[in-house]
């Protein structure tokens, strides 16, 4: 692969930091809610993790739009170019969506935001138990979306790099 | 065989694709796939769950002794709004740099309610009562508090508390729980015992406006410089109740009458613990003639029927703290932290229902 066919650092930086806090902030959203002895721990991770990835894919959004992508290899079809478009689209919705809604609940319940054990946010929606309900019920099915956009991801550019050997993770890594 | 050395197994838009790199990519899909739906499932508990306590064992536990009653908190389900204020005078700020205890007024939703999970139950004068007080709801830097007209709580750790629960249950048929039940989980539960023996040395008074109102669990207050000091909390009676009336909300109707005659003030005083006073467990009682700081008056001026925008959406979950109230490691924090987020997104759900206690049919 040529140096032409990589995102910029920057890009992959924050791609890479994504992913690993996208991934601790599922995990520990699932088991913070069986958790009895941690859950007030776990629960201040989850919230810090999540206004860390608000902040970061904030700033993704805005240098998106500072450069192209480099061109996707020749395997990748029309058809395919359209779902990977889609896809990326949609992975942007959910991981602004995510954290908003996380904290849209937690201020509809009538409670601060803390991150950093320290730190306690505005209010993003009013105390509002039916809005409560509601956004608490969002934050499980965006999070179970967020599951399955995740795993299609990884599975395509798995596909792309060990099958067709066209590079494609190349385009996100060294 | 022959694909490995011989012609592709197909052709993907020109690039001819061997059996071997097909077998690895949907091996290496395969394996991500299992490591990371594996993690969610595990992290779910819906693989190697075992049989440790989840918040939803709760929850069950308490439909399964009390019943199901939609819309209302799974425990202390009877209850009644009340909203006033609390003024600071300025002596928590010793401990505390919380600004909830400078100098002057907050505004304070609150709710009473007596324990258990059956919100038309009749009053019994020998049930827990509950208060919890939102302080300076819904700001920023509100402190919630759940207490309860007891010397210390009858359980130390979770498990206690469900084993104690499942105890209670009364027995179809005789209306009552089976002392043999009860007999086993006493042996099992010496501090359960010495704690209710603690409680019996503090009988209950006749009201809810009369009772002395305790966090039991410990936290630290933390002051400018973050040094931590371990303190229990009480919200002490500034006034005699009336007796409880007649009928299934006599203790109820009776607080709602007393407090539209004249607003119920009750004390904070702040009970400042030793380094070798126990802050882990809530059963044990703190010495006699620790240093108290009296923090303020809270003032309950309204009572209101539970509806929606009042104390009916407040989750009084005990580590809503402001900075400058910090949560002890007391296993039973966070427990009922989660518990409570449990009820809370349940009950939310759920269609509502008139609760027991109608302010405006209170006679008057």
């Amino acid at each position: 692969m040529t140096e032409r066919v990589r995102y910029p650092l920057r890009t992959r930086v924050l791609h890479w930091l994504t992913a690993v806090f996208v991934f601790a902030a599922l995990l520990i959203g699932f088991a913070m809610v069986n958790s009895l002895g941690n859950y007030a721990f776990l629960v201040g991770l989850h919230m810090t993790l999540g206004i860390t990835i608000l902040v970061i894919v904030v700033a993704r959004v805005a240098n998106r739009f500072t450069h192209r992508a480099p061109p996707l290899p020749s395997t990748v079809g029309t058809v395919e170019h359209k779902l990977v478009l889609g896809s990326e689209v949609s992975m942007y919705a959910l991981l602004l969506a995510q954290p908003l809604v996380g904290w849209a609940m937690v201020s509809s319940a009538g409670q601060p935001v803390t991150v950093f054990g320290r730190w306690r946010l505005p209010v993003l929606a009013p105390f509002d138990a039916d809005t409560y309900f509601f956004l608490r019920q969002a934050h499980s099915v965006l999070a179970y979306l967020l599951v399955i956009t995740i795993a299609a991801h990884v599975s395509a550019i798995l596909l792309h790099t060990l099958t067709l050997r066209d590079g494609m993770l190349s385009r996100m890594t060294h | 065989m022959s694909d490995d050395h011989g012609g592709p197994l197909f052709i993907w838009r020109g690039t001819p694709v061997a059996r071997r790199s097909l077998l690895v990519g949907l091996g290496a899909v395969g394996a991500f796939l299992a490591v990371d739906l594996g993690a969610v499932a595990y992290a779910n508990k819906w693989i190697a769950a075992g049989s440790a306590l989840t918040r939803q064992t709760f929850i069950d536990g308490f439909r399964a002794v009390y019943g199901s009653h939609p819309g209302f908190r799974k425990n202390h389900a009877k209850g009644v709004a009340v909203a006033g204020y609390f003024d600071a005078n300025g002596n928590g700020t010793e401990l505390s740099r919380a600004a909830v205890f400078r100098s002057g007024r907050v505004p304070v939703t609150g709710r009473f309610s007596l324990a258990g999970g059956n919100p038309f139950g009749a009053d019994n004068p020998a049930t827990a009562r509950g208060l919890g007080l939102a302080i300076g709801f819904p700001g920023e830097q509100q402190w919630r508090t759940a207490m309860l007209n007891l010397a210390v709580f009858p359980d130390k750790s979770p498990q206690g508390f469900y084993d104690r629960l499942l105890a209670s249950r009364a027995e179809a048929g005789r209306g009552k729980p089976d002392p043999e039940a009860m007999k086993r989980f006493n042996a099992a539960h010496p501090e359960t015992v010495k704690a209710t023996a603690i409680n019996k040395t503090r009988p209950p008074t006749p009201g809810f406006a009369d009772s002395t109102f305790s966090s039991l669990n410990t936290f630290f207050f933390v002051d400018g410089s973050n040094a931590r000091t371990p303190v229990r909390w009480s919200f002490v009676p500034l006034q005699a109740a009336l007796p409880a009336g007649s009928g299934d909300n006599g203790l109820f109707d009776a607080l709602v009458r007393q407090v539209r005659v004249e607003p119920l003030r009750w004390r904070l005083l702040l009970t400042v613990g030793q380094p070798a006073d126990p802050t882990t467990d809530a059963t044990l009682p703190w010495p006699d003639g620790r240093r108290q700081i009296d923090a303020g008056t809270v003032t309950l001026t309204a009572a209101e029927t539970e509806a929606a925008g009042n104390a009916r959406d407040v989750n009084f979950d005990p580590l809503v703290l402001p900075d400058g109230i910090e949560p002890s490691d007391d296993p039973l924090l966070s427990a009922r932290s989660a518990v409570y987020a449990a009820s809370y997104r349940a009950r939310t759900g759920e269609p509502t229902s008139p609760p027991a206690i109608r302010v405006e049919d209170v006679a008057r």
